[in-house]
């Protein structure tokens, strides 16, 4: 369903991506692994318009996407929980969640004037604060709140949008094992349900675990693809890991 | 009596004035420091309409038309730029609106227009058809703050990138912001123009700007009751007192850069504090007996 095509990003002389490729298909999840600086948030970056690549194109469901603004890709079924959190802080978890999930509300702009009652979206963003464990703070302020909860709340929100694709930047971060095992868990559980999913993530171990099939990028460039015990087995793909840390 | 009926005539309009720029700041955030400008461009507007001959009824929304749809080509320089520089960009308006009409010689140059046709409904009447307008437009600000526009206007103010990553049409929603407010702004100018009857460049000048500014900050932007408190003190303030008047611009600019040090979020906020510590309290108390 999704397609990245010979993708490469140059910062000004540094090939944050170089030159990736590689498809997606329906009802996976797929595992998108590399070390630190590998290109990996960038890649996600150029699926969701808010960098531009040098060269290459991304298409979803055969329509290419290069050109479409970011709020529209959205539109088009791309849900994203980012590394770098970004909640709302002037508004509570519970509010957070209620925006995203009203999606469909505020997709015309003056529509949306007319529109006041918030009851559904209000419920459909408690059972996803539910499903994720955070729904003790669903009346405080994501300021205030530790890194585990606040990925969390930004998982959330990314699946109230319903997105046909999700794109998760390492939602276990700040999450103790236990916590990450349990969250890995949700995401297994939503992909068998027909949830595509992207994974970024350092906890190799859930990854592994939970993952169909995994992408490898070192130094912005695609070193291994396959089934994940068997990419782990690569000996690429191990000095990459190795020789770094 | 006459007095008093001026008194709160002018209070009136400038609580639309300042619910209008509240629109674009308190709501969606987006700077204006031009926006007296809007109420300069409503005010010609109905003026000139009216002493041609068009009812005050039919001149009023023509202001509003007018002076939002100049505000949504404003508005689209808040889409290429960020918030430093829009302040820049709409202070520019500011100026060139001044500048401008200073120079047409069909808008009364320098001299401004005078003998604005009166609307005919007595110094009463027209003070509570100001009322009417004040008390719907307060009504209707309360709406957006409940409607899924106002949640967006929330989340655009908080953080546009975070706000485009949910699927919002950004830009869409500030350029509705600046379309509402402006033309909002271009009815509170119309009925300015017709309850003083004068109007000249200066009339809406960066000094007013300001000045609606101030009543925004300081009531706490974004906060309906807040602009409103905010607005009806500080327009009868220079009118009590004729040193504020005369230094308007020190009293309103040093009000604004110490409500932005020692309360950000308006006054308002700092008594909703007050009130929620002494409440807390008192509640702290009742607990432990
Ligand atoms: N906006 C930018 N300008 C210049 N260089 C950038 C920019 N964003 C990322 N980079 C560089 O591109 C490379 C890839 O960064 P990226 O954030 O995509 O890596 P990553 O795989 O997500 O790493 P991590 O696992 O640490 O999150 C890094 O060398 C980074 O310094
Ligand atoms: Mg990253």
């Amino acid at each position: 369903m999704l397609t990245i095509n010979n993708i490469t990003v140059d910062f000004g002389g540094v090939k944050a991506v170089d030159n990736v490729s590689f498809s997606f298909q329906d009802r996976e999840l797929l595992g998108l692994i590399g070390p630190n600086g590998a290109g990996k948030t960038t890649l996600m970056k150029v699926i969701t318009g808010t960098v531009k690549p040098t060269s290459g194109s991304v298409s979803l469901d055969k329509s290419n996407l290069n050109g479409k603004a970011p709020y529209l890709r959205i539109r088009a079924g791309i849900g994203i929980s980012q590394q770098i959190v970004h909640p709302v802080n002037s508004m509570t978890v519970l509010e957070n969640v209620t925006f995203a999930a009203g999606h469909s509300k505020t997709d015309q702009v003056f529509l949306s004037l007319f529109k006041t009652n918030r009851a559904i979206e209000k419920e459909e963003a408690l059972n996803l604060l539910k499903m994720v464990e955070i729904e003790d703070v669903a009346d405080e302020k994501p300021e205030n709140l530790p890194l585990g909860y606040i990925k969390r709340l930004e998982l959330a929100r990314a699946l109230a949008l319903k997105p046909k694709l999700l794109l998760l930047d390492e939602p276990l971060a700040g999450l103790n094992q236990s916590e990450a095992e349990r969250l890995s868990n949700t995401l297994l559980k939503l992909n068998q349900q027909g949830q595509n999913i992207i994974l970024i993530e350092h906890n190799l171990t859930e990854v592994v675990r939970i993952c169909q099939r995994l992408v490898v990028i070192d130094n912005g460039k695609k070193i291994g693809e396959g089934e994940p015990k068997t990419v782990m087995n690569n000996p690429v793909v191990r000095t990459a890991y190795l020789g770094r840390s | 009596m006459g007095y008093e009926i001026s008194l709160l005539t002018i209070m009136g309009i400038s609580v639309i004035g300042a619910l209008s720029l509240n629109m674009i700041l308190g709501f969606c955030g987006q700077i204006s420091l031009g926006h007296a400008a809007f109420l300069g461009i409503g005010a010609y507007t109905s003026a000139m309409l009216t002493k041609a001959g068009i009812p005050f009824l039919l001149a009023l929304p023509a202001a509003m038309l007018l002076s939002g749809l100049i505000g949504v080509i404003v508005g689209f320089s808040s889409l290429r730029v960020r918030h430093d520089f829009l302040a820049i960009t709409t202070m520019g308006v500011s100026f060139l609106f001044t500048g401008l009409v200073r120079k047409q010689e069909f808008l009364g140059g320098e001299m401004g227009i005078a003998a604005i046709p009166d609307p005919g409904y007595g110094k009463v009447g027209f003070m509570l058809f100001v009322f009417g307008l004040a008390i719907a437009l307060t009504l209707f600000s309360l709406y957006i703050k409940r409607s899924w526009m106002g949640f967006t206007f929330d989340t655009v103010a908080d953080d546009e990138d975070t706000a485009t990553l949910l699927g919002v049409n950004v830009s869409g929603y500030k350029l509705m912001a600046f379309a509402l407010g402006t033309a909002f702004a271009g009815l509170a100018g119309a009925l300015y123009a017709h309850n003083v009857k004068f109007i000249d460049p200066e009339s809406f000048g960066f000094i007013e700007s300001i000045t609606i500014l101030s009543m925004v900050v300081i009531g706490g932007t974004g906060s309906v009751w807040g602009v409103i408190s905010a607005a009806v003190v500080l327009s009868v303030f220079p009118l009590w007192f004729q040193f504020i008047d005369d230094y308007k611009l020190l009293v309103y600019g040093g009000l604004l850069c110490a409500v932005m040090l020692l309360s950000p979020e308006g006054v308002s906020s700092l008594v909703v504090k007050l009130f929620n510590k002494i409440f807390k309290r008192e509640k702290a108390i009742h607990v432990n007996n």
